[in-house]
């Protein structure tokens, strides 16, 4: 908690300008109409940080919320009785795709980056190879109903947000998160001392591959099928988990701040649009604010040793 | 080590340079015997298909397709050599061909001017990719990311399509070729060669490897590691600009989206890669860059040739590049460390 206090604190800062310009923003219906917007990137942050913090990196994400939403698609085909079956499908092909991530990662000692560059391609390649080069098919209302519907008052993608928080939270106050952190931090060190490192990265990666399947669903759901459903999606997570102050390398940073990070890279957005900065220029300014929130936590913490590599192998 | 022993004491070349040689023999090796293996299973497939596969128009093909990625991918040899990474290579390659298109503005006269403020940008954004790394103690993947989109956002502000107008002298670059090697080929050519001997003849090449191998080391053997990360990016930079000059050439215009169509970022990181430079930095060589963006382009050929769907390509390449480094991973454990 502590850990994540400076992300917090900006956080506020970012809503109470929002809330300044738009009044709206105040009301339950409009902060949940934000909260229900964040949701797929605090997910896949949650996902990616599980990966960052053990020391490696998952570019492939992006193209799995593309891949999954089109295959969604291709296979409902409209079809309300086959929600179910495919909802079940996705979960079990993001937890797939992170296990070959982290089998070829830690078993074939290839940098994770480039396993799931190369995975990026193969997902990006493989899907509109099979769909014939766009999207086809439609999803189910049910289907639609994660992403858009709610309880009442309270959409269903806040609801599962809620809930995955949870998990990720819980997940690194237990052993296990102690194990991966303890792993990112210095793997030869955590493997003598007995844990399995090989196996705490697998499971990092197959959560991030999960979170990839429920913010697909949800991004489904919210935005429609597309082929550019989850373009630049893995950059934006990573952003987001190095905006809420988690080290590249690994061994750093906390889950909440990495999804406190990720809220805060969608208020940036939300800022910014409603100052009336112009769509492109948006980048820009995105740009400047990354580089100088990573370059103050930096300087704030200059004793903490900042791995300047590309990947975390160089330890090894 | 031994390494970086040599970097300081350069007085001993011969040695210096038989040592260096024989250490990036291997994946150099490796990649060069698959190109030739791929080359010989292509001319296989194609002729099963009852075509001919290394004519000239497909060898031209090669050389062409692969002369811009070939240039992006040597400064990128060069980052990751240094144990950095460059992701705004795209961006600045799109910048590039828009600042030399609008400056040429298709007067030959114009094409000194342009190319000097083409280089001159890309070497700065270069400098600010690495002070940022360096000054402000930024991740190269956040710093240079960060930068990829302040550009983008540039860009994407002042243009929605292709602007300004290159000469058709300068259009020569692109498309004229002699004999059956293309002037682009030949530019790709000198950039390698003068990379090469940068990073085995001079003293900033032994520091760019002392660098990459490990910092902490370097720094305490005296080197200045900064300033090393600061020229790297410089340098990878410009060649990023000098793609984008080769690409306004070709297409005879500037384009906002030259650079991100041709995914020029990672894919250059991938060549660089499968040529056997180690992520991490400091083992590696031009050469391997060379053999990796060769070995992609005559993959791309095939598939052209054989006319399978794109999307094919992209799975094909994922793998074959996901099972090249685990193959130079294997090769590593079996060497005594």
């Amino acid at each position: 908690m502590r850990r994540a206090l400076p992300i917090l604190a900006v956080l506020m800062v970012l809503l109470a300008a929002i809330a300044v310009v738009n009044p709206f923003f105040l009301e339950p219906a409009g902060f949940l109409a934000f909260l229900k917007r964040a949701a797929p990137l605090v997910i896949l942050a949650a996902g990616q940080y599980f990966v960052i913090v053990s020391g490696e990196f998952d570019l492939s994400v992006g193209s799995l919320v593309t891949a999954e939403v089109v295959i969604a698609a291709r296979l409902i085909d409209g079809d309300e009785s086959a929600t179910a079956p495919v909802l079940a499908l996705l979960i079990v092909v993001g937890l797939l795709v992170g296990l070959v991530n982290g089998v070829v990662t830690t078993k074939l000692r290839v940098p994770s980056f480039i396993v799931t560059l190369g995975m990026l391609l193969v997902l990006s390649g493989a899907v509109f190879l099979w769909t014939g080069g766009a999207p086809r098919g439609a999803l189910s209302q049910g289907f639609r109903m994660f992403g858009r519907g709610g309880l009442g008052l309270l959409p269903w993608s806040v609801l599962i947000l809620l809930a995955v928080g949870a998990v990720a939270i819980w997940l690194m106050r237990a052993d296990f998160g102690k194990t991966l952190i303890a792993t990112g931090d210095n793997v030869r060190a955590a493997a003598l001392s007995g844990v399995r490192v090989d196996r705490a990265k697998i499971f990092a990666f197959m959560f991030s591959g999960l979170a990839a399947a429920v913010a697909a669903i949800l991004l489904g759901g919210f935005a429609g099928v597309s082929a550019q459903a989850g373009q630049g999606l893995e950059f934006s997570a990573i952003t987001a988990v190095v905006l809420g102050g988690v080290v590249l390398g690994g061994g750093r940073g906390s889950v909440l701040a990495a999804m406190a990070g990720a809220f805060t890279l969608e208020a940036l957005f939300t800022l910014l649009n409603l100052y009336g900065i112009s769509g492109a220029l948006e980048f820009t300014v995105q740009g400047v604010i990354i580089i100088a929130a990573v370059a103050a936590g930096a300087i704030r913490l200059p004793r903490k040793f900042t791995p300047r590599r590309g990947d975390a192998h160089a330890a090894s | 080590m031994n390494l970086l022993v040599r970097g300081r004491r350069p007085a001993r070349r011969g040695e210096a340079h038989g040592g260096l040689a024989a250490r990036l023999r291997e994946p150099t090796q490796v990649v060069f015997l698959a190109l030739l293996g791929l080359v010989a299973v292509g001319w296989a497939l194609v002729a099963l298909d009852g075509d001919q596969f290394l004519t000239m128009e497909s060898v031209v093909g090669i050389q062409q397709r692969s002369a811009a990625l070939g240039i992006v991918a040597i400064g990128q040899t060069l980052a990751i050599l240094a144990g950095s990474l460059d992701l705004s290579v795209a961006y600045l390659i799109s910048l590039a061909s828009l600042v030399a298109a609008e400056i040429m503005a298709g007067q030959d006269g114009n094409v000194v001017p342009a190319v000097a403020a083409v280089l001159a940008i890309s070497a700065l954004v270069g400098l600010v990719n690495g002070l940022v790394i360096t000054g402000l103690q930024v991740h190269a993947f956040i710093a240079t990311l960060g930068v990829s989109l302040i550009i983008k956002g540039i860009v994407d502000h002042l243009y929605d399509g292709p602007a300004g107008k290159v000469p058709e002298s300068f259009q020569l670059l692109g498309y004229s070729r002699i004999g059956p090697i293309p002037v682009s080929a030949m530019l790709w050519a000198g950039v390698a060669v003068v990379a090469w001997f940068l990073l085995s003849r001079t003293r900033l090449g032994y520091r760019i490897y002392a660098v990459g191998g490990d910092e902490e080391v370097a720094r305490l053997s005296g080197i200045r590691t900064g300033r090393v990360i600061v020229i790297v990016h410089v340098l990878c930079s410009v060649c990023a600009g000098i793609a984008g000059l080769l690409l306004a050439g070709r297409l005879g215009a500037g384009a906002p989206t030259v650079g991100t169509d041709g995914g020029y970022d990672l894919e250059s990181i991938a060549a660089v890669v499968l040529g056997g430079t180690a992520l991490a930095g400091g083992k590696g060589g031009v050469a391997g860059t060379v053999g990796g963006v060769l070995l992609l382009a005559v993959l791309d050929t095939i598939f052209n040739q054989l006319e399978i769907n794109s999307f094919g390509k992209d799975v094909v390449r994922g793998v074959v590049i996901v099972i090249a480094v685990a193959v130079y991973a294997r090769r590593g454990t079996r060497r005594p460390a």
